[in-house]
């Protein structure tokens, strides 16, 4: 319970934020929801479950691209467009899994961003119908949620703080459940879960589905709410990207994606004011964290002390 | 106020007169202030990622534009500032760059990027903050009516335009059937779609085009398909892997025959063309956007800018000759901060307000003349398709140098198009 009061309680401090931030924080602030969400996702998958896949931004573009798509060009209604992203995350996370999952350890990281990468070249390739790698940008109806116009900052925010919320609750209600600690079981020790009667296989391929919907959600609503759909968000980057909000707020726990997405979010805005080798700074403070704090901030801050943290 | 009152004032009017002589007194110095205020310009820098080449010599010439407008008064009597904001060359950050300058660092207007998935990814944004978005980019994106009302392109012609007009050139001086080797991503299509358009309207014809994945680095396996009747062989490769490229067409054909070959400057911006694995460009044409070498008939203003800039004959930084610039394209930066400086002026800007007033004094340009303003030369602004015509040069290697043989008319590169954004809304 008292755990359950701590994420509420975060969750109405972000949400209480929107109304005290200036403009560009405010922005931020929607964008890192959105991030973080995607990280929760990846981190259902890699912190929970034990997977690390270096492919994760076939989830999200995936779920970006059948959105946009099908807004832009099939038609379709924003609302339903939007609900076609986390399918789409879901069913490819799927498809991914039935095949990469029959592999372990640096070859699941081999296949999955083998996948990603195919999917990438893809949008390259059928540059007609995807823009390519320039991308292209939806219209502002394609943006209105029925009479919610996701060009407007505070129903940005407002759409960004719902899935967030939706998001960190669904995986704190997953790692506390019966079917969570099974993940976590698998992550520590898959043998013996598979002894005590669990299957593996399915546990792990359900941990990538769930991750691959929140991915494919998080990819769809960032089209919607910036306007823009490129074959950047494919790239290997964005499957890289989840990784270190992961490590750096603290892989299997459930506040850390948020964190981590957050600090890195404004470590480069504000190394990137402060100087012009901003890279720089951001590679020292990753390997300070992984020299320091190997499992996060809030890994660390479970182990000295906070051990019920979720 | 009635004339008891003036001889006999009350407490109250007494009051009220000194409130308003001290308004009448503070009044001149406060509108001097606004006036004398900088004008705050944000640049989006791709500092670092794969533009970083072009960033580098993109800050360095908006600095020297800077000094020239601000040695010479600045705009309408007020000093100019610049903000650099790093995008990394990347859509996701130049959108966050294009609202931090605009909200954070409260600038008048934003001008620079040139990578088109960038452009295509912040203009949105630009467009929900309502600010003027100036892009040097040569994409065709802004001509093609998909971006929006606040988005122009004052300084560089769109590939399609460049296209246009070198085409008639190569069909009557190095062949009509033209394979085309280009990367198989957007840039490339563009090239691909409209030159091709361009050789058919000249009754010549495309043999071939090869599309080269853009993970790909060794070139070897794509050089059989060029078709044996090929008379120009057209590249436009970019990237790290050019040198290879060359390197491996040069062995393919070796000392016998080969086609002409015509390539973009794209592909060596801020190479050395002397480099020992380019040789086999020798006697091959380019396509600059100005002539990245000092050439005999260089203009006032040419050299002008190219001394302001601190760039030597070859192109390369004055205290480094290693140091090649980005010369085919960095022109379009200066010449932005003088078309900003051009409406800001005609719009009488005093500030954030006069945002719109600024697009719509873009949209009355039309035939800007060749200066100092604009050392690459004359150019005429459509309106309704926010985007500037220009000249473009083709140029041949020659002994490591290259050396400008065609210079195209303004109206070579002139295509015909239904977009109108002056049809749109702000």
């Amino acid at each position: 319970m008292r755990m359950l009061a701590l994420h509420l309680a975060v969750l109405a401090g972000v949400a209480a934020l929107q109304f005290v931030l200036p403009a560009y924080h405010h922005t931020n602030a929607a964008r890192i929801l959105v991030l973080a969400t995607y990280a929760i996702g990846f981190n259902i998958a890699f912190g929970y479950t034990g997977l690390l896949s270096l492919g994760h931004a076939l989830f999200f573009a995936g779920g970006m691209y059948a959105t946009g798509l099908l807004v832009d060009q099939g038609g379709w209604q924003p609302w339903a467009a939007l609900l076609a992203g986390p399918a789409a995350g879901g069913v490819l996370a799927a498809g991914v899994g039935l095949l990469a999952l029959r592999t372990a350890g640096p070859a699941f990281m081999i296949v999955t961003l083998m996948f990603a990468q195919a999917f990438h070249l893809a949008i390259l390739y059928w540059g007609r119908f995807t823009g390519g790698d320039e991308g292209f940008t939806l219209s502002g109806a394609a943006r209105r949620l029925g009479p919610f116009d996701l060009a407007d900052p505070a129903t940005r925010y407002g759409a960004a703080f719902l899935l967030f919320a939706a998001a960190m609750l669904g995986c704190l209600a997953l790692v506390r459940s019966r079917t969570g600690r099974v993940l976590i079981a698998v992550r520590e020790n898959e043998e013996r879960t598979r002894m005590l009667g669990y299957d593996p296989f399915r546990a792990k391929l359900l941990a990538l589905v769930l991750s691959g919907l929140l991915s494919g959600a998080a990819g769809a609503t960032y089209g919607l709410m910036f306007g823009y759909v490129g074959g950047s968000f494919a790239a290997i980057q964005y499957s890289i990207l989840p990784l270190i909000w992961v490590l750096l707020g603290g892989a299997g726990t459930v506040l850390g994606p948020l964190l981590g997405t957050a600090l890195l979010f404004y470590l480069i805005d504000w190394a990137s004011s402060v100087t012009t080798a901003s890279q720089f700074v951001v590679g020292a403070v990753l390997i300070l964290l992984v020299l320091f704090a190997p499992r996060g901030l809030l890994g660390l801050l479970r182990e000295r002390g906070l051990r019920s943290l979720p | 106020m009635n004339r008891e009152t003036i001889l006999h004032p009350t407490r109250r009017s007494l009051l009220a007169g000194g409130a308003a002589a001290l308004t009448a007194a503070t009044l001149p110095r406060f509108v001097q202030a606004q006036s004398s205020e900088p004008i705050r310009l944000g640049f989006q820098l791709h500092r670092t990622g794969i533009g970083a080449a072009y960033g580098r010599w993109y800050e360095r010439t908006a600095l020297a534009a800077l000094k020239v407008v601000n040695e010479a008064g600045g705009i309408a009597g007020r000093p100019v500032e610049i903000l650099f904001e790093d995008d990394a060359t990347d859509p996701r950050r130049g959108a966050e760059g294009v609202e931090k300058l605009a909200s954070q660092a409260k600038v008048d207007m934003i001008f620079g990027p040139l990578f088109s998935h960038v452009v295509i990814a912040a203009a949105p944004r630009a467009a929900e903050l309502k600010i003027p978005y100036l892009v040097c980019s040569e994409g065709y994106h802004v001509a093609s009516g998909k971006l929006n009302r606040w988005t122009l392109q004052p300084g560089i012609t769109d590939v399609r335009a460049q296209v246009t007009a070198m085409a008639p050139w190569v069909t009557q001086n190095l062949g009509k059937k033209v394979t085309m080797i280009f990367p198989d991503y957007a840039f490339g299509h563009d090239h691909r779609d409209f030159f091709t358009e361009a050789v058919a309207a000249q009754g010549g014809e495309v043999v071939a085009q090869i599309a080269i994945p853009p993970t790909e680095t060794s070139f070897t396996r794509y050089f059989p398909r060029i078709p044996r009747d090929t008379e120009v062989l057209y590249h436009v490769m970019v990237g790290p892997a050019v040198l290879t490229f060359v390197k491996e067409l040069g062995e393919f054909y070796g000392s016998g025959a080969k086609p002409e070959i015509f390539g973009f400057i794209d592909s060596l911006e801020a190479v050395d063309i002397a480099n020992p694995g380019l040789q086999f460009l020798e006697g091959s044409h380019f396509w600059e956007g100005q002539c990245r070498m000092l050439q005999p008939d260089a203009s006032e203003a040419e050299t002008f800018y190219r001394d302001a800039v601190g760039v030597d004959a070859n192109g390369a930084a004055i205290e480094d000759p290693k140091n090649v610039s980005c010369y085919g394209h960095m022109f379009s930066v200066w010449e932005t901060l003088f078309a900003i400086k051009q409406g800001m002026e005609a719009c009488s800007w005093r500030g954030p307000q006069d945002r719109q007033a600024f697009v719509e004094a873009v949209e009355a340009f039309t035939e800007m003349p060749a200066g100092r303003e604009r050392p690459q030369g004359a150019k005429v602004f459509n309106p309704k398709l926010h985007q500037v015509f220009g000249h473009q040069f083709i140029s041949k290697l020659e002994g490591g140098k290259l050396v400008k043989v065609h210079e195209t008319s303004l109206e070579d590169g002139i295509y015909p198009s239904d977009v109108d954004y002056l049809a749109t809304s702000f």
